[in-house]
């Protein structure tokens, strides 16, 4: 039997732990190799891959043919992918049927959108007040920009296509989305009868209805509401349905957030005198979203794939453009090709946001 | 008649907090029942009971966290009624620390110090940085100003709280179980902020169930329970010589374990 053994304070030393606790070989051990079963399910993933992996890099890459005019050209080249089709008609996956020569007010556009983001993203950016006052005036500009005016000749909204209309409805979608999500949120909350029930009605209803009727309605249904004669434009009428849509989401996932907020904030924020937007906006609105921003993202990365569903109105967006592709004789039965194009183009956006959230999540920890 | 009268119609303007019979229920819950309770300027009062006994409620009300149906509230002249001003009045002069604190935990120490004095008072942002400085002095953490809350011990973070009060420089402090949440080794260091604060003559309605701290600085005791205060007395007498015999139970469960 062990006797009481006692120590002076602070007396015994710190030693080394007695297994490596880090370390490839701890890695590979703990997460590969850690029972039979594991053991097991190690060897089976590895021949799968095994087998996979070499015939898609063919396909991909080693057989794939670049350079072709049609598909019959490709075939009698290689049996791998014919990327032809996408070289020969990539400018119009990215612009649609924007005028040739009128495109570097789209590149503009895309490169100043970037300029924008930035001190939004990131509040590390030297001058962030300045950029800011950039990043407020960015959508009037690529309005402007894209459709003309000012001195710029006008696009019409049928001419835009692609990826180009993708990213024109997912950046406006998720500008709009947010604050008004954020305002439908906290009118859910309100104590004032009117409100809490203008904002549920509105959620509940936009939740309840699927998009493409949304975009039904859009592009048919609100001519006859309009006073005959007004001419709105259908790509705008389209983004405000996406808007109103991912906002009724957003809603409800910044309600979640608030839900979180212990009530002590509120009580401490009104003790303290703070009025009610003060306490919102500098005191619970920072933290509901901080909680709420892996749900946020996700209704981002969602409307940003929704935009898909425009060309069920007529819209040429990369799908819309990929069936039309299709339909080309000279390159017929090429979907593999093209849907893994418009797959990987989506992909990289939506890794992006993904990976911007758990940056975010990262640095507003502040540990609690 | 001027405006000043009228709100206080009635009431001492020499009290820096009066309850005249005041009543609160929660729903149908009848959670205070006929509190009245004078209170000078610069007293200490030091109020216990049993929990759910409406101690908190009852200082909450003082600052309008809780909304009283019957009887008047007057704090500092200014009468709690439904207008908004007269709240916002009362809140400027009256400071709370919570059981937990309370404090933000998106925002730093300092920051925690000035959002009221910039927002609510419009203080030059540098000088509600040397103010806070000055406070967090005060109790004894400086060096913790560029920290996050949740990196304090629960001892900083109710100092800082305490600090967070004081930036908006209140005439009365209400403390709701200020050391309840604390591990024993902390209760001290919060405990000695709050007696330097009563003895530099600040206006201090604490719920508590320090003994100790009632015994030390406490002008009088207020003993509640089912919403009614029971008895009150000087500290001395509270403890030596307790009148009713629910205070007499009470006081022999906390102190003879």
């Amino acid at each position: 039997m062990a006797e009481t053994k006692t120590y002076e304070p602070g007396a015994h030393p710190a030693m080394p732990a007695p297994m490596a606790t880090s370390g490839v070989v701890k890695w590979t051990k703990d997460n590969l190799f850690s029972s039979p079963l594991n053991v097991a399910i190690t060897f089976v993933i590895a021949y799968l891959l095994f087998k996979i992996i070499p015939p898609m890099l063919d396909w991909f890459v080693f057989d794939a043919v670049v350079d072709a005019t049609s598909r019959n050209e490709c075939e009698a080249k290689g049996d791998g992918a014919c990327w032809a089709v996408i070289k020969i008609r990539f400018s119009q996956f990215i612009y649609g049927f924007y005028p040739e020569n009128l495109r570097w007010r789209v590149n503009l556009a895309f490169i100043l959108l970037f300029v924008a983001l930035v001190p939004v993203l990131f509040d590390n950016v030297p001058h962030r007040n300045k950029a800011l006052v950039f990043s407020a005036l960015f959508p009037i500009i690529a309005f402007f920009l894209l459709w003309g005016g000012l001195g710029l000749e006008p696009v019409e909204s049928a001419k835009f296509g692609g990826f180009m209309l993708t990213v024109t409805i997912g950046v406006a979608g998720i500008v709009l989305s947010l604050p008004l999500g954020i305002l439908l949120a906290l009118g859910r909350q309100s104590s004032m009868p009117l409100i809490h029930w203008i904002c549920v009605i509105f959620i509940e209803f936009i939740r309840g209805v699927p998009l493409i009727t949304l975009l039904f309605i859009a592009s048919t249904l609100l001519n006859y509401f309009l006073p005959p004669g007004t001419n709105f434009d259908l790509l705008l009428r389209v983004i405000i349905m996406v808007t109103l849509f991912a906002a009724a989401y957003m809603a409800e996932v910044i309600r979640g957030g608030l839900a979180a907020i212990p009530k002590g904030q509120y009580e401490a924020a009104d003790a303290m005198g703070l009025k009610y937007w003060q306490a919102t906006r500098l005191i619970i609105m920072p933290q509901a979203l901080k909680i709420s921003i892996p749900g946020i993202v996700n209704t981002f990365i969602g409307l940003y794939k929704d935009t898909t569903l425009v060309l069920i109105i007529g819209l040429l967006d990369p799908l819309g453009l990929g069936q039309s592709v299709l339909a080309d004789s000279k390159w017929q039965g090429l979907s593999d090709e093209i849907y893994v194009f418009i797959a990987v183009g989506f992909f990289l956006s939506c890794f992006a946001m993904s990976r911007y959230s758990l940056y975010l999540e990262k640095k507003l920890h502040t540990g609690h | 008649m001027n405006d000043q009268t009228a709100k206080t119609n009635g009431a001492n303007n020499e009290y820096a907090v009066q309850l005249i019979g005041m009543h609160k229920w929660y729903g149908d819950f009848h959670v205070l029942r006929d509190n009245n309770l004078s209170v000078k300027p610069g007293e200490i009062i030091v109020i216990c009971g049993p929990s759910g006994s409406g101690k908190s409620t009852m200082i909450r009300c003082i600052n309008r966290l809780e909304e009283h149906q019957q009887g008047r509230i007057i704090v500092n002249g200014t009468e709690l009624t439904g207008n908004l001003k007269n709240i916002a009045e009362v809140r400027k002069d009256v400071g709370m620390c919570f059981q937990h604190f309370n404090l933000f935990p998106h925002i730093s120490v300092l920051e925690n110090l000035t959002l009221a004095p910039i927002w609510v008072k419009n203080t030059p942002k540098k000088e509600a940085n040397d103010i806070a400085m000055k406070y967090l002095e005060r109790v004894k953490i400086p060096e913790q100003a560029d920290k996050y809350p949740g990196q304090l011990s629960g001892g900083q973070q109710q100092r800082v709280a305490i600090a967070r009060s004081l930036c908006m420089n209140p005439k009365i402090m209400l403390f709701d179980e200020p050391t309840s949440a604390l591990d024993p080794e902390m209760v001290k260091e919060v405990l000695d902020v709050m007696v330097e604060l009563g003895q530099e003559g600040m206006t201090m309605l604490c719920v508590t169930h320090e003994m100790g701290f009632a015994r030390k600085v406490a002008q009088r005791v207020i003993f509640m329970d089912e919403g009614q205060i029971i008895e009150e007395n000087n500290p001395h007498d509270f403890f030596d010589n307790p009148q009713s015999d629910r205070t007499k139970l009470f006081l022999s469960q906390i102190l003879n374990h």
